[in-house]
């Protein structure tokens, strides 16, 4: 089976499960994916009746974070008389994965929400298609077998799905949104259960071993493109501050301008703030203008969180947040002491 | 009318002494500094102390503005475990401590640039010879530069 019949199969279960919520009356509304108006894109759609149903889509450009209209709650949601709407949420693994890290940090009631669960394999990695194809225009993007094939007007190319996928989607272990034996009316669709989730960090160790100056350099390479547009912080469902540190001017933390050592500050807090947060949506790389690939110092924090503290964000709606909590036998190999 | 023409140069030969600002708590750490003053208990004069109320009111914040500001260190001390003033305050921070110099390392910035200790109200000597070895660690890393702008 190719990756287009699951991709069509993953469709048409969606858009049932989505007809018979609305029809039940289960949902107030939806919030999925639709047909974006460029080529390489899918946006979001909200919809509120069964005839909107067919609009609802799933393929694997499907990159956005749904989570993130959640909180804070956008107008759509809420209704004037009735209050809290009712929403369904279209959820592949770290849709759901956020929406219930976002219930631990008392963000989002989960009795107001349902996820729809769909078994995701993997978003493209956008940028790295766009980069390939270089100035030419995107005018047609279909997936066929196991390909993603991009036509223009006078190229057509295919990319191996396995190979262009989005870099945390290759190692993701948590594809179906978790399902929480607390809340059973919470998933409908296809939702798993995780018991305990062994990742590898290969790709970390390696980063890890290496010296301080390569680090320094791979870093300030990295970051030197960095515009501070913030579109990672737009995107990413654990970003709901209504004053970022970056926009305080009282006091002023930080500098404002987009010199290394203001980007690499914005990124060293920025990454401070998602210890243990972070569900590894990727959003944040795959929204960046510039193709910063932000999933390393991700991924590096969640190999801290898993190895001191023993944490996955996003399988528990009742576990306390690891930063805000603490144990008496933590480890504090780093903290001087007398010889 | 001709000023007089005053260089003033360091020395080439008198070495290089870094600056460390050193977050120390209220109620242990700076009774500790306190203490090793009073018992004219030598200790480097490179520290410059900022009194906070509790080892958990220091904010990552605080610590990476003061390395962009040009402080060469930083140094953060609090109560040891179980012994905080508020119950868990440094309990908590030492989490966020530990991520934070895992973070600095993964930037490849020197994380011997930040320290943590624990000192008592007590501990005297102690301090003394924590805030040597610390701003031994800082002095052999040369001045921080990483965070310069350059224009």
């Amino acid at each position: 089976m190719g990756l287009e019949t699951e991709i069509k199969d993953i469709e048409t279960n969606l858009r049932e499960i989505a007809k018979g919520l609305l029809k039940e009356k289960k949902v107030d509304v939806i919030i999925g994916y639709m047909e974006g108006t460029l080529p390489m894109l899918s946006q979001p759609i909200i919809i509120d009746n069964e005839e909107d149903v067919d609009k609802l889509l799933w393929n694997n450009l499907c990159y956005v974070n749904l989570a993130k209209y959640l909180v804070p709650r956008v107008p759509r949601f809420v209704d004037p008389e009735k209050g809290n709407l009712k929403v369904g949420v279209v959820s592949k693994g770290c849709v759901g994965r956020a929406l219930i890290h976002l219930a631990s940090e008392n963000k989002i009631n989960l009795d107001e929400i349902t996820i729809i669960g769909i078994p995701c394999n993997g978003v493209v990695n956008r940028q790295r298609i766009e980069m390939e194809i270089g100035e030419k225009e995107i005018l047609e993007v279909s997936v066929l077998g196991n390909n993603v094939i991009v036509k223009g007007k006078d190229f057509e190319k295919e990319f191996p799905f396995d190979e262009y996928m989005n870099d945390l989607c290759k190692g993701c272990k948590i594809r179906k949104p978790p399902l929480i034996s607390k809340y059973p009316d919470l998933c409908v669709g296809e939702c798993e259960e995780y018991s305990s989730i062994v990742d590898e960090f290969t790709d970390i160790e390696e980063y890890d071993s290496k010296t301080p100056e390569e680090k320094w350099k791979y870093i300030t390479d990295a970051l030197s493109v960095c515009t501070r547009c913030y579109a990672c912080r737009e995107a990413c469902p654990m970003c709901y501050c209504n004053l970022c540190f970056v926009d305080q001017n009282k006091p002023i933390w930080f500098g404002k301008t987009t010199d290394l050592p203001d980007v690499i500050v914005y990124h060293l807090i920025r990454a401070m703030h998602m210890a243990g947060r972070c569900v590894a949506c990727g959003a944040c790389s795959l929204v960046c203008p510039m193709g910063i690939d932000l999933n390393k110092i991700n991924r590096k924090l969640e190999k801290i969180v898993k190895e001191r503290f023993g944490f996955t964000s996003g399988l528990d709606p009742d576990a306390k947040p690891p930063m805000v909590d603490f144990k008496m036998e933590d480890a504090e190999e780093f903290m001087l002491e007398e010889d | 009318m001709t000023e007089p023409s005053v260089e003033i140069k360091q020395s080439e030969n008198k070495e290089w002494e870094p600056k460390i600002i050193a977050f120390l708590c209220n109620w242990c750490s700076y009774a500790g500094a306190d203490l090793a003053g009073v018992s004219r208990i030598q200790y480097p004069p490179n520290i410059r102390i900022v009194r906070v109320p509790c080892s958990g009111r220091i904010n990552a914040y605080f610590i990476i503005k003061s390395l962009t500001d040009g402080w060469d260190g930083v140094l953060v001390s609090g109560c040891h475990p179980g012994d905080c003033h508020y119950i868990s305050g440094n309990l908590v921070a030492r989490r966020r401590f530990a991520i934070l110099k895992e973070l600095l390392e993964f930037f490849g910035i020197e994380p011997g640039r930040v320290n943590f200790m624990w000192a008592s109200a007590a501990e005297g000597e102690r301090f003394a010879v924590l805030v040597r070895k610390a701003t031994e660690i800082v002095k052999k890393l040369g001045p921080n530069t990483k965070f310069e702008k350059k224009w």
